[in-house]
């Protein structure tokens, strides 16, 4: 198998080795050790709040192979973000203040894991791709400095080319009905995308209170504000551009 | 009145989705402000959306062409406002890509006719504030803000990426400002905790208790209300916080406005889904 520079050798052993352990204290007070547990369990998200317990890892079924790795993977992701995201030795401090870690998959640097390991579909099928929202919380408190959110951005696009399946299907059609909004005015009708939003996933009662408290203080323009060269921002749209 | 109009320094101003339609109370409250401060903003010819969250998610060269356009509209010589965070980090981000890589500018250059000003200057509405005397601007005491307490809220305006880590920073702005007009800022660990943006829409289910989250640890500290320099900001804290008793949510323009005795303020705060009347007449403000 080939192996770029950068990349872990593919004769590394990735099931229980000690560097891949997550800072948690593994004795278990009576002087026996834990058998160490698979690596993708201990980059998905503990469901409790940050404390793992024993019922969280008591499935030691998820164990992963060296052979299903994919390693033009890594070094894709590094060419299209622009990020060396190789500087990670996991501190879990972007995963401490990601807004959001509660509600993915895998943390933050799990995603980051995943790629260092080319486990490809594993990261780009995973939810944390689409819920972080860019905030550059974890890269303010990244002491590498490693743009997570370039590489969030390139592993979605990733994702909708290689046509994997999106595990947060409606925040990928808001995004589209954004898109589509900036594509026909220039600028976003909130009042359009949140319909168009709401008729694609066929939901039409949640949020009802919202979106009527919303018009009712005037937070909906029933017209869209518009640019008036819209031709060009169409053009930015329809044009493959080949930059170098 | 007229020389007071003439004495004015145009600056060209991007107002962004945002404050151009849900926020208009922050858009108006601004332009006064400008205004008293002795600019007049001039709104950029044929603007466009910078791209928001979406663009630069799923199709990061539209992001690029998006916040580009913008750029290459912006007259020479003038330095270019921007009110909302969001867009500020889009369009500066593009700026500085632009500035440090030929290919991408010469691209641009091409395509537009238009060579690109390395000069301009993409200024955040904070940094106005800094060189203004607030006190001696406003109208009937230096203090008119006395009695507010308020927690200040940045959102994720102070993250930034890393390629943008050395530029200006704003935290402590609010406070400083505010509290030289009389308001008394509070401690709080929420001032920069990320207000779950789009996924208020996507999934309100994650969204809301992180903003409830946020209105109890402002009524922890004991603050009237909370002041947010973001339109967005704005807009989740009051869609999103099921409390019973939510906590008024100020954009920094409007209490400054009304700090300077603007009295147009009527037609900004209706436009609030949480009423911050109650607590200004309490306060002797309106």
């Amino acid at each position: 198998m080939q192996t770029p520079e950068n990349i872990w050798p593919s004769t590394y052993q990735l099931v229980g080795s000690a560097s891949l352990h997550p800072p948690y204290n593994w004795s278990r007070g009576d002087g026996r050790t834990r058998r160490p547990l698979p690596v993708t369990r201990l980059l998905r998200t503990p469901r409790n709040g940050g404390i793992m317990k024993k019922e969280n890892y008591s499935d030691l079924g998820e164990t992963i192979k060296s052979d299903d790795s994919d390693f033009q993977f890594a070094s894709e992701v590094k060419k299209r973000s622009g990020t060396d995201f190789n500087m990670c030795y996991h501190c879990w401090c972007c995963t401490g203040g990601c807004p959001f870690s509660h509600a993915m998959d895998y943390t933050p640097n799990g995603i980051i894991r995943l790629v260092q390991f080319g486990l490809k579909r594993k990261a780009l099928e995973s939810s944390t791709i689409w819920l972080c929202v860019g905030c550059n919380t974890c890269s303010t408190v990244c002491p590498m400095r490693i743009d997570m959110s370039a590489i969030m951005d390139t592993m979605r696009q990733m994702a909708l080319e290689e046509g994997i399946s999106v595990a947060e299907p409606d925040i990928l059609n808001f995004h589209k009905e954004v898109l589509h909004s900036i594509e026909h005015y220039g600028r976003t009708h909130k009042l359009e995308i949140m319909l168009r939003y709401k008729i694609r996933k066929r939901d039409w009662f949640s949020d009802m209170d919202v979106g009527l408290k919303m018009l009712a203080k005037r937070k909906l323009d029933l017209m869209p504000s518009k640019v008036n060269d819209i031709g060009e921002i169409r053009k930015f749209f329809t044009d493959v551009k080949h930059k170098t | 009145m007229d020389n007071h109009k003439n004495s004015l320094t145009d600056i060209s101003y991007f107002p962004g989705c945002s404050l151009a339609t849900s926020a208009k109370e922050n858009n108006l409250s601004l332009l006064n402000l400008c205004r008293r401060l002795g600019f007049n903003p001039v709104e950029l010819d044929d603007w466009n959306c910078c791209g928001s969250s979406s663009a630069h998610s799923i199709r990061s060269e539209l992001a690029d062409d998006l916040a580009a356009r913008n750029l290459f509209l912006a007259p020479a010589g003038r330095p270019l406002l921007v009110a909302c965070p969001s867009c500020m980090l889009r369009l500066r981000h593009m700026y500085i890509h632009l500035r440090d890589d030929e290919a991408a500018r010469g691209y641009y250059e091409d395509k537009w006719n238009i060579s690109f000003d390395p000069n301009l200057n993409i200024l955040h509405f904070f940094e106005l504030l800094p060189e203004a005397n607030l006190p001696n601007l406003a109208k009937d005491s230096e203090h008119p803000l006395n009695g507010i307490r308020f927690v200040p809220y940045y959102g994720c305006m102070l993250a930034r990426p890393p390629v943008m880590s050395r530029e200006k920073n704003y935290y402590g702005l609010m406070e400083k400002i505010l509290s030289s007009l009389g308001a008394e800022p509070l401690l709080w660990g929420y001032a920069s905790r990320c207000c779950g943006t789009f996924l208020s829409v996507a999934r309100p289910d994650v969204v809301r208790p992180m903003v409830n989250n946020i209105a109890l640890g402002a009524k922890e500290t004991g603050a009237d209300c909370i002041v947010t320099a973001c339109a967005m900001c704005h807009l989740n804290l009051e869609i999103r916080c099921d409390l019973r008793e939510p906590v008024p949510i100020f954009h920094f323009s409007e209490l400054l406005s009304l700090a300077l005795g603007e009295d147009d303020h009527k037609g900004w705060f209706s436009r609030h889904i949480v009423d911050p009347e109650p607590l200004l007449r309490s306060k002797g403000l309106i």
